[in-house]
């Protein structure tokens, strides 16, 4: 048997069950998930800051002479093409980094407004139950059958004035039902424990007991919905603008420059169209799920690694 | 159980109904009307006035929306502008080739999903295992049209494995066997595409499936009174786990329909998806409406069918 001094003996703090170094524990464990923080760190950055520089109406101005310019070559004004030109002559470096910029703040907002709806009526919806919950689930069951992604394509041909607003709330106005069935179980299940009774025992306001008690204790399934959803969102986006139903030709987007890749010569003969749009896109996407899993992993202690 | 089933079906009705009164709606609002495009600039404008009179595009939209509906459960869905075909031949001689393509996808998907999910949870943190869950990440994450374009490129030019668009190349007999042969030649590459990346779901609910059952007592008694291993994974956990997936065949039709609009579109297919965008891209609200409408009722009733075999699956919900 080991003799163990009151010196030597060294209790290790326990990890509060919650909380961020419970979290930062988790990521640290593994690996893959620092490298993903990393890269979208810097790919967040770089967009952002790339895109303070870029003037964009430079960018989508039409120059016919250096169509399907190759990259690196000289344009007509002298700048180099660093990633080559498009059909038009426009830079896809330019259009890169503010169609990223683009997709990256249009998932961001429908993420928070889907979020923010969704959240709010699944957990009155689970709070309250009888007629309000009986209401918004047909509600929700109506919009969950719909062939959503055709519905959207109508409605974006339907608009007299479109632009980016437009379709944040077109596509916000259909998206957050998947989230309200969730937490409205989840606040289900939560509605039946003691604290809440207690709650409405001592007279607390319904608000209250809904938004202070209830909603903290789902806050790490909100945060890795959040992240998810954020991911599956720039996928929708970018895959509307690539059919042709998403942001407006002029606006540079990562679906566009995909969507020059329909044509097989673009396909075959002039990848840097597109090829550089999709590896962002894949880099951006799988880099964002691996922080949600990672972030998934942490809420559920079951699957936690450390 | 049959009452679950009728009020079900019954609830399904309004359902319908409101959804053919978006569609109409909404079509009605596209900025143009089929007389636009026919219009001799020359024209004078009181001859398009009583044309558009006398097809009736004038009366108020309820009466346009009885009309359409009562053509409609006739079968007659009007006349195509872009085609000059009724939309209802338009649609028949594609939807069979849509057809073709969501039953090879979804042969294909559940013949990879099935295995894969329950045997990474019967081996688990095996490299079998881990490769799955990678793979299973990945289905999850990348987007449907961007590796339907590197497969398409990858595949269909670079390696020159399979026919790039199209169903059948020309000049072969119809009816012989190289003609079956050189169709499912071209419905692979699309079925595969959409195949390997609709096996998300399915696999990850297998696999936590089985691993949850397989760390239950009755296993362990099962174990520990001799049987065999592989009879205890065939007969009990394997059996119980892929039941409700047939529960998941609602979405699966939802997730088609969503995928085929993609996928025909990069693969030049000519099924029921590529008329759809082609349909909105040339403001045909006749087939736009009509397409809609059938692809709702597709899924309307794609639902429908998993919430019966649920029922019929799962006694605890027949009950109820």
């Amino acid at each position: 048997m080991t003799e163990k001094t009151k010196d030597t003996i060294t209790l290790q703090e326990s990890i509060p069950p919650m909380g961020f170094r419970m979290i930062a524990r988790e990521f640290v464990k593994e690996k893959m998930a620092i490298f993903s923080l990393v890269v979208l760190a810097i790919i967040l950055l770089s967009v952002f800051i790339g895109s303070f520089f870029i003037d964009q109406s430079q960018v989508m101005h039409v120059s016919i002479l250096d169509k399907y310019a190759e990259p690196g070559t000289v344009t007509v004004d002298g700048n180099q093409f660093l990633l080559g030109a498009d059909e038009g002559g426009r830079d896809i470096f330019g259009q890169l980094i503010i169609g990223a910029r683009n997709s990256i703040l249009i998932g961001f907002a429908i993420t928070i407004i889907t979020s923010v709806i969704g959240v709010g009526l699944g957990i009155i919806s689970g709070y309250y139950g009888g007629l309000i919950d009986n209401i918004i689930m047909r509600i929700v069951d109506f919009i969950m059958i719909l062939p959503i992604m055709l519905i959207i394509i109508v409605f974006v041909s339907v608009i007299r004035e479109y632009n980016i607003w437009a379709f944040i709330w077109i596509m916000s106005a259909f998206y957050w039902v998947a989230k309200a069935r969730l937490f409205r179980s989840k606040t289900l299940s939560e509605a039946r424990r003691d604290y809440v009774s207690a709650s409405k025992t001592m007279g607390s306001s319904d608000f209250k007991i809904m938004f202070r008690e209830i909603m903290p204790n789902l806050s790490s399934l909100i945060i890795t919905n959040l992240t998810i959803n954020f991911a599956a969102n720039i996928g929708i986006e970018t895959t509307l603008t690539f059919l042709g139903f998403g942001l407006p030709q002029s606006v540079p987007s990562l679906g566009t420059l995909i969507g020059y890749a329909s044509s097989g010569d673009v396909l075959v003969n002039r990848q840097w169209v597109w090829l550089p749009a999709s590896i962002l896109i894949l880099v951006l996407m799988l880099s964002i799920n691996y922080v949600g899993q990672a972030l998934k992993r942490s809420a559920d202690a079951r699957q936690r690694l450390g | 159980m049959w009452k679950t089933i009728l009020r079900r079906v019954l609830l399904m009705i309004p359902q319908v109904i409101i959804l053919s009164v978006l569609i109409f709606l909404l079509a009605k609002m596209m900025p143009g009307d089929p007389f636009a495009g026919l219009i001799n600039p020359n024209q004078d404008p009181k001859v398009i006035e009583t044309l558009r009179e006398a097809a009736g595009l004038n009366d108020p939209w309820y009466e346009q929306y009885f009309r359409w509906i009562g053509n409609a459960s006739q079968g007659d869905f009007g006349q195509s502008f872009m085609f000059k075909l009724p939309v209802a031949t338009l649609i028949a001689g594609r939807v069979g080739n849509t057809i073709a393509l969501a039953l090879v996808s979804v042969i294909i998907t559940y013949l990879i999903a099935i295995p894969f999910g329950l045997l990474a949870g019967r081996y688990q943190n095996s490299w079998f295992d881990k490769m799955v869950i990678v793979y299973n990440f990945f289905s999850f994450a990348v987007p449907l049209f961007i590796f339907a374009l590197i497969m398409l490129f990858a595949f269909g030019y670079r390696l020159d494995w399979f026919p790039t668009s199209g169903t059948v190349t020309v000049g072969l007999d119809k009816g012989s066997l190289p003609y079956y042969f050189d169709k499912f030649k071209h419905l692979i590459l699309p079925g595969l595409t959409q195949a390997l990346l609709g096996t998300a779901v399915t696999i990850q609910y297998l696999r936590s499936e089985v691993i949850d059952v397989k760390n239950m007592d009755f296993v362990r008694t099962a174990r520990s009174k001799g049987v065999p291993t592989n009879k205890i994974f065939n007969r009990h956990i394997f059996r119980n786990a892929s039941l409700p997936i047939a529960s998941q065949l609602g979405y699966e039709i939802t997730a088609l329909i969503a995928g085929s609009v993609v996928i025909e579109k990069i693969f030049a297919f000519p099924g029921v998806g590529k008329l759809f965008i082609d349909s909105i891209i040339q403001r045909d609200y006749s087939v736009i409406n009509a397409l809609v409408l059938i692809l709702g009722l597709a899924t309307l009733i794609g639902t429908l069918i998993s919430d019966i075999v649920m029922s019929i699956v799962d006694p605890r919900i027949r009950i109820q």
